[in-house]
């Protein structure tokens, strides 16, 4: 074991509202669906038409670029909709379960039995290899490379995230089965990324890993500030990631052959009247976990984290990634001269409000924007929340001018959306800076490859 | 406050496209935002926002500024009441000072604002609050008896062209309010030198108590003695333009603007610390008379202070990268006491040394950045 790394730079924001590690019950949705949306750079192709029979690992639709990268139905009955946004655009495959839950059988293999090109030619088959993810881009993997290595961050650092620790109990086989198939695909070099404050039982337990410990506020959870202190991901290099839960699914294809999607998600925010811990699977409907378990009559439901996340309706489906569903209050009011004010319950990173008086406060965030977009003015911000040695200031510059060497030499291959999150959260000109990367993250793709 | 909303609310439609005011919908835009914070929620990206914006931060600067202004207002009344040889109370100094100080602040407001509204209209942006803090500062670093029709041109001066060619606050290279005055100074130069002009009433030249001169201690240290104390010139009771003259006041703005967060700390102790170690080599040296001024007394006499903690400390105009500050700041308090020490026709360095390093601070970060280049390469190379 390495010593432990210490990131100082980052911000644990005191939002109102983290769940308990206590497991809730609820139903099963009768609708799930699967959201080309949730997949950078994706064009998705349909395999089969609305009305069409499924079961659990039943191809949905491929990926137009590499037909081979499958995206499966995560339960069994009807293909329902295909429901379309502007210019035709996929925006969800909606499947509506019939309660039988039969998977397809992909046979049972040992992981360390298989041969590389095996384990990716059954990952693909059976749909799990969108949950293998690479870095530079966060873009789905791409099976023909052989990266450098293959790291996961055991912990989630974003506010109210899900403690992996709790969630993955019980799952101990199936993880290290899911490992041993990284492993293979990896050329054994599989990282994982622990937090030195939790007890991480399951990930210290793990044989054929590598394991460096992080101590620190957020962001250092996210994988790429790992990777920035462990194995820094330069021109040329490519990582693969991928999230705990994601293991596991990975593991059961091996040990029982099956595209199994139960996923459990901590249901979480200030307007969650039970909070906790809640089975559910990919792509499920939220409905049950939030009807009738929300305070507050305009709320936000957000699939993901309330830094990263997607926004859905109350009956929206989980992202393909996510383990956690968090509702806030939206923020559509007018506040009479809040600029002037003294503010003692606003929470702001700087002391320009008299809130800093109050020590320990756990606040209840909104969705207003609390201000209008303005130019970059004020300098030093982003440097604090980026424990990076990148200059965050200069490479948003590069990327906004489209100067494509100037993008490279500053660090676009080792940050992506999540990293800059937290500069987005503290800039006072309120500029979409994670929309910002990743429009240069579009352009590297287009322009480089 | 709901009637004020509801009023907002009704008149809105006709600021918006195809309204009948369209024109205004920028000055609507910045009442309207004044007023009341908009309801805008969070698109994409990140959920919840920091509760701070740039009014927010603005603000601050402007209340930082303010222990100055309230002193300058009174000292204006005391240097005045001095020069004539009256006693005043302390109310009737102060609103002396008020009365002559109010109608500089107006203009450079009414002025400068109004060309930042017609600029946002044209341009279809918001009007910035980065003039908010600007006219607030012209005031301070003018002569009290500058007329108010040069205070009038030069604000006009440096919006147009010292910002708004950039394209607004957050683009442009100087700091404005410093343009303003190099414009009065390099413009009007018998206006705004000499020994008459930092009195208000003194140019008139009637009542004058004999004897009295009304130079600034730098400009008396060209040819002699400073006679001022050290105290005198800490606390401010010394002629000079309205707002610099008491470092006290100034301080107690510093103490907000660090407290806070949005003033610079890298930038305003490596001013004092570069302008500190000048002025004693300066002093070791001793050839001329401004080099025998004791190097903590350099840094409370004319525009140091009131230069450190609210010019060089401009986000906007320094340097953007951390290190570079450090750099940014030392070499602002270099260049201003050498400037003041060097050049006796012009003892006020500060203006020229910080409007200098706005110059070069694009340059000082290509440096930092190229550093974070090789740095970064180098990296790679070793991971390799």
């Amino acid at each position: 074991m390495s010593e432990v790394i210490k990131i100082k730079k980052g911000l644990d924001i005191p939002l109102m509202g983290k769940a308990d590690t206590v497991n809730v019950e609820a139903e099963l949705p009768v609708l799930f669906a699967i959201k080309p949306t949730d997949f950078h750079g994706l064009t998705p192709k349909m395999e089969l038409k609305p009305g069409a029979k499924v079961k659990a690992g039943t191809t949905l639709f491929h990926a137009k670029s590499n037909p081979d990268i499958k995206f499966v139905a995560p339960v069994s009955g009807e293909l329902k909709a295909v429901v379309r946004g502007e210019r035709r655009r996929i925006l969800e495959v909606v499947v509506e379960s019939d309660g039988k839950f039969e998977k397809v059988d992909f046979g049972k293999t040992d992981p360390s039995k298989v041969s590389r090109e095996e384990a990716v030619r059954k990952m693909l088959e059976a749909g799990v290899w969108p949950f293998i993810r690479q870095r530079p881009y966060d873009i789905i993997a791409d099976p023909s490379d052989t990266p450098k290595a293959f790291f996961i961050s055991g912990f989630d650092s974003a506010p109210l995230a899900p403690d992996y620790d709790f969630i993955l109990s019980g799952q101990e086989k199936d993880f290290q089965a899911g490992i041993e198939v990284l492993r293979k695909i990896s050329n054994d070099n599989v990282h994982i990324g622990i937090n030195s404050k939790s007890g991480s039982k399951i990930f210290k337990g793990l044989s054929g890993v590598k394991l460096h410990e992080f101590d620190g506020p957020h962001p250092a959870g996210n994988v790429g500030v790992q990777l920035h202190h462990v194995l820094p991901v330069c021109k040329g290099d490519v990582v693969w990631v991928t999230q705990p839960q994601d293991v596991v699914v990975i593991g059961k294809l091996f040990t029982e052959g099956v595209f199994d999607a139960s996923r459990t998600v901590v249901v979480a925010g200030s307007e969650v009247k039970n909070k906790g811990y809640y089975k559910t699977m990919i792509g499920a409907s939220i409905e049950p976990l939030v009807k009738g378990n929300v305070t507050g009559e305009k709320v936000r439901y957000i699939s993901g984290n309330v830094l990263t996340g997607t926004t859905i309706s109350a009956d929206g489906y989980l992202g393909f990634y996510h383990s956690q569903v968090s509702v806030i209050p939206e923020g559509d009011y007018y506040e009479f001269m809040g600029w002037a004010m003294p503010g003692f319950g606003k929470y702001s990173t700087t002391r320009l409000f008299f809130s800093w008086l109050c020590k320990n406060k756990e606040y209840r965030l909104d969705t207003n924007l609390h201000g209008g977009r303005r130019p970059f003015v004020v300098t030093g911000q982003y440097e604090k929340v980026l424990p990076m040695d990148i200059l965050p200031e200069f490479l948003f510059k590069a990327i906004i001018t489209e100067d494509i060497d100037k993008m490279e030499q500053l660090g676009i291959y080792e940050v992506v959306e999540e990293d800059v999150a937290l500069c987005e959260f503290v800039d006072t000109s309120k500029i979409e800076l994670q929309k910002i990367v990743r429009d240069g993250i579009d352009l590297m793709i287009k322009e480089v490859g | 406050m709901k009637a004020l909303r509801k009023f907002l609310d009704n008149i809105k439609p006709q600021f918006e496209k195809g309204g009948k005011f369209e024109k205004f919908h920028s000055t609507f835009d910045a009442f309207e935002t004044l007023l009341f914070v908009p309801n805008t929620t969070t698109k994409g990206g990140a959920h919840i926002r920091d509760a701070v914006d740039l009014k927010r931060t603005m603000a601050i600067v402007v209340m930082a500024v303010t222990p100055a202004l309230l002193f300058g207002m009174w000292n204006v009344g005391y240097q005045h009441f001095l020069s004539i040889g009256q006693d005043a109370s302390f109310w009737a100094t102060f609103f002396y000072g008020f009365l002559r100080v109010l109608p500089i602040i107006i203009v450079s407001y009414v002025v400068g604002l109004g060309i930042e509204f017609g600029f946002a209209q044209w341009r279809g942006h918001e009007v910035n609050e980065g003039f908010l803090v600007t006219g607030m500062l012209i005031p301070l670093i003018v002569p009290v008896d500058t007329p108010l029709w040069m205070i009038a041109v030069a604000t006009a001066f440096s919006v147009v062209i010292g910002k708004e060619v950039f394209g607004g606050t957050g683009m442009n290279i100087w700091n404005p309010a410093l343009l303003t005055r190099a414009f009065l100074f390099f413009a009007y130069p018998s206006k705004m030198s000499g020994d008459k002009v930092w009195i208000s009433g003194l140019t008139d030249g009637h009542n004058i108590v004999d004897g009295f001169s009304g130079a600034t201690p730098l400009g008396q240290a060209i040819t002699g003695h400073v006679n001022v104390s050290l105290w005198d010139s800490f606390i401010g009771t010394i002629p000079g333009s309205i707002g610099e003259t008491s470092t006290l006041a100034i301080l107690i703005g510093a103490v907000i603007l660090l407290y806070t967060g949005v003033g610079s700390w890298k930038i305003m102790l490596s001013t004092f610390l570069g302008g500190y170690l000048m002025a004693l080599a300066f002093h070791a040296i001793g050839t001329n008379h401004l080099m025998h001024i004791d190097p903590i007394m350099q840094l409370c006499l004319g525009g140091f202070a009131f230069g450190a903690v609210f010019m060089a400390t401009d986000p906007v105009t320094a340097t953007r990268t951390e290190k570079g500050k450090w750099i940014y700041g030392f070499l602002i308090g270099v260049l201003a006491i050498m400037i003041r020490v060097f050049n006796p026709a012009y003892p006020e360095g500060v203006m020229l040394a910080i409007l200098l390093m706005n110059t070069f601070a694009p340059l000082i970060d290509h440096f930092v950045v190229q550093g974070n280049i090789k740095r970064r390469l180098k990296r790679a190379k070793v991971a390799a």
